[in-house]
């Protein structure tokens, strides 16, 4: 133990990044230090997933003269990380991959006093999609038999998803309400799980990202009915959107990076510089068109009005569904 | 045949000296960040995932870095024994087990038989589980398909009845210590509800996080243990003397034999456990234990130095280690924290995890699983290699090795999720912890509780949210239903055996 004592405390050291020293302020700004790289989920995940790859190409193409770390802060669907970010004791080093939680854990938790306007507009990375999921064996090929099956089994068709209020959850609502139905909703730890549930069919159907639901679709146990975006997916071509099938909803997964609130400008502009770069790698490119990711790079003012928008929209959603008043 | 030839292909692949030498330095990283405590698989894999983009493009395949942390996973299983054994407290989650007797066993002069045992222990589990893995890899992920919500749930129930169902403990203190655990586990956000539970303070830092249960092991085992020792002072003031030599070492190699039983069970349940999703190594490795006990001739030895007993959990972590890598590979689910990062450094190289992994990519598979051959066999020769050198650490006196266990204590909690009130959480379990155990409370029922309650509860509430209510979804169903009932008769056996042994005793009267 005393010959590995100061490995360890190199490796701890790397885990966990000082969190003292203030960078003096300069013109353009490099960072100074390892750069604490939050995700507001746990490992595995697809925001997991998404920052290690993000990792992997600044790393790889040397974008950053300072290491970039990340750190899962899960708890709470993402209000420890949002606190962890608002109480940054160095926000010029400190930024994060978000979900939606980004958008509603702060709605349903007021009391954690985080306004999402206050962290810094870094860069948009892609807009995750999602699609309607179901077991080959169930016999359903399109939407209209889903819908019809759906009604007939009542609440013996159950429809799994990550976790309660989340996007999964706002997407089953929605089809209940507008549909008449009583899918029966089942709230599961990853989207991972869900897959696995329908592929195993111990559930009936599933809302998955496409990254989620792949190894599935490719082996064919499962099969995608409708994708809840405004034009067909290149990858599945032949999934009419729930707009062509007569509904008026499309929704969305943000996958950005954001900066802590109090991030200097010039920070900011260094972070959207750097993930400019990642967006534009032929790496980020490979990884947005084979999982099926939609959405243009954006930052600054423009995030910053899509963030509100989405805001605005969530706290419909959220009010409609009785999660808040 | 078809598939000897793959794997023997996989393995010539696995033997190119640069794999080779990533399995070793794998395998010594992975001992070495096992053996901290804090540090556990799943942190070594993390620190290093970067590293493997660089051996990635170096090899421009995903088969080395694969190997690389395939290695580092399977060295921390090895790893984590070392400091259950010589320090008391755990080296990561996996080992907890381990310390229920690995850490008596060292305290009386046998702390070479112990390591030994550890390290040929988890090598024969490592082996069986691959071997299982290499033979019916996709038979066994459709197995894992078939285990629902009710199916984890009765399979959790039958572990605590593991515990309950000892004879031996006293019962109620038992019972009184799973709650403990159970309302521990409950603390925190809810993934059912979505709301927070027991959190009491505002501050996200303090219970919504929920308590980690690395916090609550190190807490019990480091803290409470030293406690323990300095109250009872049996053991002096100086450890143990323990003799390194060669000859005692290989009479501990020869006398593994004995420790059939718990090695065969460990090696067996671990890889069961370790393929269902949701579970992973160390739930494996507390059911080992506990099934070991309940089937062992003289239960009475468990928690006193049973070989057995630390045989059981060794094999079984990393058997679960393994049979983790199979819903990860063929379902895209990880089995446990540490294939949550491998599955993220698959997707990262390129790789789509699911069914058809195994037909697409056998140039990826096959010499990977040539791997896990190969590095259970450099972790058990570099682990027995070390022996001499770990227990020279317990010839330093308790006054020196009390405050190394504190500071270990502390730094490990906090390195494990960089969260100062952890630190301060873990001091108050470790004195809680000494006080119930002077009361004569056992605790290992108490951390097998915050292991299984997370993974147990919301699979009864996902159940009973099919059911609407209705209990009988754990009877009904072809496999949950012969589960719950063993789980239950378990459970109750004590109860019957009190009312026979009254009767007995009215009649003899």
């Amino acid at each position: 133990m005393f010959i590995t004592k100061r490995n360890f405390c190199a490796l701890a050291a790397a885990a966990t990044i000082a969190l003292t020293s203030v960078p003096a302020a300069v013109q353009a700004f490099e960072p100074t230090k390892p750069i604490d790289f939050v995700i507001m989920a746990g490992k595995g995940g697809g925001a997991d997933k998404m920052a290690r790859l993000m990792q992997s190409i600044i790393e790889q193409e040397g974008l950053s003269a300072r290491p970039v770390v990340p750190t899962n802060k899960s708890g709470g669907s993402g209000a420890e990380a949002l606190v962890h970010m608002k109480s940054a004791s160095d926000p010029d080093h400190t930024i994060m991959v978000t979900l939606n939680s980004f958008f509603t854990t702060p709605l349903r938790q007021p009391g954690l006093d985080v306004d999402i306007m206050q962290f810094a507009p870094v860069g948009r990375m892609a807009e995750d999609t999602f699609l309607l999921w179901v077991h080959k064996d169930e016999g359903i090929t399109s939407f209209d038999q889903y819908l019809e099956q759906a009604k007939s089994r009542g609440s013996d068709w159950v429809m799994g998803g990550t976790g309660k209020n989340s996007e999964d959850n706002i997407i089953t609502d929605f089809l209940n309400s507008n549909y008449g139905l009583e899918m029966k909703y089942i709230p599961y730890k990853g989207g991972g799980e869900v897959a696995k549930q329908v592929a195993g069919r111990q559930i009936t159907s599933s809302v998955n990202n496409p990254s989620e639901a792949l190894g599935f679709f490719e082996s064919g146990d499962l099969i995608p009915l409708v994708a809840f975006t405004d034009e067909r997916l290149p990858m599945f071509p032949d999934v009419p959107t729930l707009k062509e099938a007569g509904g008026d909803f499309s929704y969305f997964m943000q996958r950005a990076v954001v900066g802590a609130p109090g991030m200097s400008d010039d920070a900011a502009a260094y972070y959207t510089d750097l993930f400019t770069k990642v967006y534009e790698s032929a790496a980020w490119q490979e990884y947005k068109s084979s999982k099926s990711l939609m959405g243009d790079f954006m930052a600054g003012s423009d995030l910053k009005a899509y963030w509100d928008t989405q805001r605005t929209r969530h706290t419909e959603i959220l009010k409609a569904s009785g999660a808040i008043n | 045949m078809e598939v000897l030839v793959a794997l023997s292909d996989g393995i010539l692949v696995a033997l190119e000296p640069l794999n080779l030498g990533l399995a070793v330095l794998g395998v010594i990283v992975g001992l070495f960040v096992g053996a901290m405590p804090g540090l556990g698989s799943v942190n070594g894999v993390a620190i290093l995932l970067p590293f493997t983009f660089v051996i990635q493009s170096m090899t421009g395949s995903a088969t080395s870095p694969m190997i690389f942390l395939a290695a580092i996973y399977y060295g921390a299983m090895y790893g984590g024994a070392i400091s259950s054994i010589t320090l008391g407290i755990p080296g990561a989650s996996t080992a907890v087990a381990t310390t229920f007797d690995g850490r008596p066993l060292a305290l009386k002069g046998q702390a070479d038989r112990a390591l030994v045992t550890a390290a040929v222990a988890s090598f024969v589990g490592g082996t069986i589980s691959t071997m299982l893995f290499t033979g019916f890899a996709p038979m066994l992920a459709s197995v894992a398909l078939d285990f629902g919500d009710p199916e984890i749930f009765a399979l959790m129930l039958l572990a605590f009845a593991t515990f309950v169902g000892l004879g031996g403990d006293d019962i109620p203190k038992t019972i009184f210590s799973i709650c403990i655990g159970l309302v521990l586990a409950t603390v925190g956000f809810d993934i059912v509800s979505g709301e927070p539970r027991l959190i009491f303070f505002d501050s996200v830092n303090w219970f919504s996080r929920g308590i980690q249960f690395l916090v609550l092991a190190i807490g019990v085992y480091g803290i409470g243990e030293m406690l323990w020792t300095i109250n009872s002072s049996r053991y002096g003031t100086t450890m143990t003397n323990v003799d390194v030599s060669f000859s005692r070492i290989m009479a501990a190699l020869r006398s593994f034999p004995e420790a059939w039983k718990g090695t065969t069970i460990g090696s067996l349940l671990g890889f069961f456990v370790g393929i269902l999703p949701a579970a992973g190594a160390t739930p494996g490795s507390l059911m080992s234990y506990g099934v070991t006990k309940m089937v062992s001739r003289d239960p009475k030895q468990f928690g006193q130095g049973s070989i057995d007993g630390i045989a059981a959990p060794e094999a079984a972590n990393n058997s679960a280690s393994t049979g983790a890598m199979l819903p990860m590979m063929t379902l895209g689910i990880p089995g446990s924290p540490t294939t949550a990062v491998l599955l993220a450094g698959m997707v990262i190289w390129g790789l789509q995890p699911g069914p058809l992994l195994f037909s697409e990519q056998p140039d990826f598979v096959w010499p990977l699983i040539g791997s896990f051959y190969i590095s259970n066999i450099v972790a058990v020769l570099v682990n027995l290699a070390c022996i001499p050198l770990f227990l020279w650490m317990l010839r330093m006196p308790f006054t020196i090795l009390a405050p190394l266990i504190f500071v270990l204590s502390l730094i490990g909690t906090y390195a494990a999720y960089q969260n100062p009130y952890d630190v301060w959480l873990m001091v108050l379990v470790g004195i809680a912890a000494f006080f119930l155990r002077l009361l004569d409370y056992p605790l290992a029922p108490a951390v097998l509780a915050i292991v299984l309650g997370p993974i147990a509860e919301p699979k009864l509430r996902q159940s009973l949210l099919f059911s609407d209510g209705d209990f009988s979804i754990f009877f009904t169903r072809p496999i949950a239903g012969p589960i719950t009932v063993i789980a239950l008769i378990l459970i109750f056996l004590p109860l019957l055996k009190l009312i026979r042994d009254k009767i007995r005793g009215r009649r003899a009267a």
